[in-house]
């Protein structure tokens, strides 16, 4: 018998809390696998977020470590300080990254520093119940902006790719979604990519996935993965919005 | 090696050096600016790492990574800027993470002032961030002794797997006096290996796992009974203290860190006037040390507390005294510094005017 598709050895065998149709899920996977594919489990040190992705220490199959709310990528700093050779990724969601973390992740992309981040964009705080995330859409209503979300009383959105690609110290950041197979292919090439980036040692390299919250944007899982294409992905566009990896389109 | 003429701060980054920290995160505050510039030069010649961070939030969580990845890792600031480190402290503490954090204190509240202050002591000693944590504290009063505490603190932090603070004031930072580096060279104790620590599985095959988090209540109260277990065992043995000419005195000043110096010119001046003055000077904050008070108590008429604050130390001396004896307190704040003369005016006071 041959195997076609088996469980990776970059996850550990627990079961995901994460709602059903939730694509955290899927980016949980596309990470492990592209860790295991370029055989960098052992060297691995990932570091958690605060948000539904705080228990990805439990599920990623390498050393972890569990950081406050937006301050991973000042944690990985550390991490990275100590073993240089090691690889080191965060895994944040919008909330914890573009809001109370915007500080560090502007610094470390600044500093370009040597991680690798999986920066989770579903436009809304999930975990805390469905509050605004600075990357929720005009329009968009949430538990704090009941009446949908307006420039004038809530600011705009924030795209994070474009606004990282403007520092010197990025490497490789690109945006990718999860919503049908062949995005989903996609994104585990940019995971990887962005990995290969800090094997290299070019500096800072960021994935963002446009991911579906369900649950609090109250769809179905397929209305959410078509809300992700229809209402998430033309205003933040796919695409790689730095490269400095060479043989690299 | 012969001995070095330092400012207290240059002191505190030398002996954590020689101590084997080779991490260091910082952000420029006043007065212990000297450390940072201090790191950013030595650092590289060691092979060590300094990183200017962007603020003190993210220093400290750098702090949390390199600590968590078995790094012996110092971190200095002072008050407004230990105020912003809080969260991660108490991420530090409940992930049981060793690291050595120094506060040369200025005066506050809020921006406050530069010049030296001991107002941070609750700060310090009750717990500062959010949870059920302690800090082990130790407060230097002689640049020799901010050299040794430094040292001492990197073996404290990692036997207790815990954050150490030293708890020195602007003056203490920036004074100047004679060090020898000696004595610190000498620590061989065995420290328990960091098996716990981030360092890539690698051949260790099982995973390391570096969090504070426990959703379920009956495991974060056993793992909060366990880290005040490990607080007790520090309780036993990490106690820190210097009496002075307590044996008959008829007041004995309480004071740590730089006006402890105070005290001591207070003591012989009080010699001259035939009044007889004791010192006890907790080194160790927290654990504070109980022990001095017990064996005074009975034979002296009162304590006399002294701060460069409102009083906050004060309320450890009382519950040590638990009401054998009345205790007083003479404090200046705002960066003052109290003198020989208005210190031994209270001992006066107390004494009633006479002697
Ligand atoms: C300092 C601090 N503030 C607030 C919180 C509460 N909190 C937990 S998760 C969260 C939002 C996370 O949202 P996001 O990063 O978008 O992740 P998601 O849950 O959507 O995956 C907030 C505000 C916290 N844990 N710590
Ligand atoms: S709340 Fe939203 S983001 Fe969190 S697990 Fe559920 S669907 Fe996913």
């Amino acid at each position: 018998m041959t195997i076609v598709f088996k469980r990776t050895k970059g996850l550990t065998d627990v079961p995901f809390h994460y709602c059903p149709g939730c694509t955290h899920g899927i980016i949980h996977r596309l990470a492990a696998e592209a860790l295991e594919e370029l055989n960098l489990l052992d060297m691995a040190i990932g570091v958690a977020p605060v948000g539904c992705g705080v228990f990805a220490y439990e599920y990623f199959n390498c050393d972890m470590q569990e950081a406050s709310h937006g301050r991973a990528p000042a944690v990985a700093t550390g991490i990275k300080r100590v073993h240089p050779e090691s690889i080191v990724f965060t895994y944040q969601g919008d909330g914890d990254l573009a809001a109370i973390g915007t500080t560090e992740i502007v610094h470390a992309a600044v500093r370009g520093e040597n991680i690798t981040v999986i920066f989770v964009n579903n436009a809304i705080y999930g975990m805390t119940g469905g509050q605004m995330a600075p990357t929720s859409l005009i329009g968009q209503e949430t538990l704090t902006t009941p009446y949908g979300r307006t420039p004038d009383k809530n600011g705009y959105p924030i795209r994070i790719c474009e606004m990282l690609s403007t520092l010197d110290g990025g490497a490789y950041i690109e945006r990718v979604a999860v919503y049908d197979v062949m995005h989903v292919k996609k994104a585990k090439e940019a995971i990887k990519n962005a990995f290969t980036a800090q094997i290299k040692k070019k500096g800072f390299s960021l994935i963002e996935v446009l991911s579906s919250c369900p649950t609090n944007w109250g769809l179905s899982p397929i209305e959410a993965l078509k809300w992700v294409k229809e209402h998430m992905e033309p205003f933040y566009p796919l695409g790689i919005y730095k490269n400095t990896l060479e043989g690299l389109k | 090696m012969a001995k070095v003429l330092m400012k207290g701060n240059e002191a505190l980054a030398e002996a954590a050096i020689q101590a084997g920290c080779r991490y260091y995160f910082g952000y420029p505050i006043t007065p212990q600016n000297e450390i940072t510039a201090y790191m950013a030069r030595r650092m590289p010649q060691v092979g060590g790492v300094f990183l200017q961070a962007e603020s003190e939030v993210s220093a400290i969580n750098m702090v949390y990574g390199a600590g968590g990845a078995g790094g012996r890792v110092l971190i200095t600031s002072s008050s407004p800027g230990i105020s912003l480190m809080q969260e991660g402290i108490s991420y530090i503490a409940g992930a049981e993470i060793p690291c050595v954090i120094a506060n040369i204190m200025r005066g506050g509240p809020g921006l406050g002032g530069i010049q030296p202050s001991q107002s941070d002591y609750f700060q310090a000693t009750k717990g500062g961030g959010h949870g059920d944590y302690k800090l082990i504290v130790l407060a230097p009063s002689t640049i020799q002794e901010m050299a040794e505490l430094t040292a001492e603190a990197f073996n404290i932090a990692d036997k207790y797997r815990n954050p150490v603070m030293i708890l020195g004031d602007g003056m203490i930072g920036q004074m100047m006096e004679p060090v020898d580096f000696e004595s610190i060279k000498k620590t061989d104790e065995i420290l328990p290996k960091k098996t716990w620590a981030t360092t890539g599985k690698g051949k260790r095959g099982k995973k390391n796992i570096i969090t504070s988090l426990e959703l379920d209540p009956q495991l974060l109260e056993k793992h909060n009974f366990d880290i005040f277990k490990k607080y007790k065992e520090a309780q036993e043995n990490e106690i820190r203290y210097e009496m002075k000419d307590c044996k008959n005195a008829d007041v004995i000043l309480v004071a740590y860190g730089t006006i402890a110096r105070i005290a001591k010119d207070v003591i012989e001046k009080a010699k001259k006037h035939k009044i007889k003055i004791g010192l006890i000077r907790p080194i160790s904050l927290w654990p504070f040390p109980q022990e001095p008070f017990n064996k005074t108590a009975n034979k002296t008429s009162a304590y006399l507390v002294l701060e460069m604050s409102m009083g906050q130390m004060v309320e450890d001396v009382r519950l040590s005294v638990n009401g054998r004896k009345p205790v007083y307190f003479y404090g200046r704040t705002g960066g003052m510094v109290p003198e020989v003369e208005a210190i031994l005016n209270e001992v006066k006071n107390i004494l009633g005017g006479v002697l």
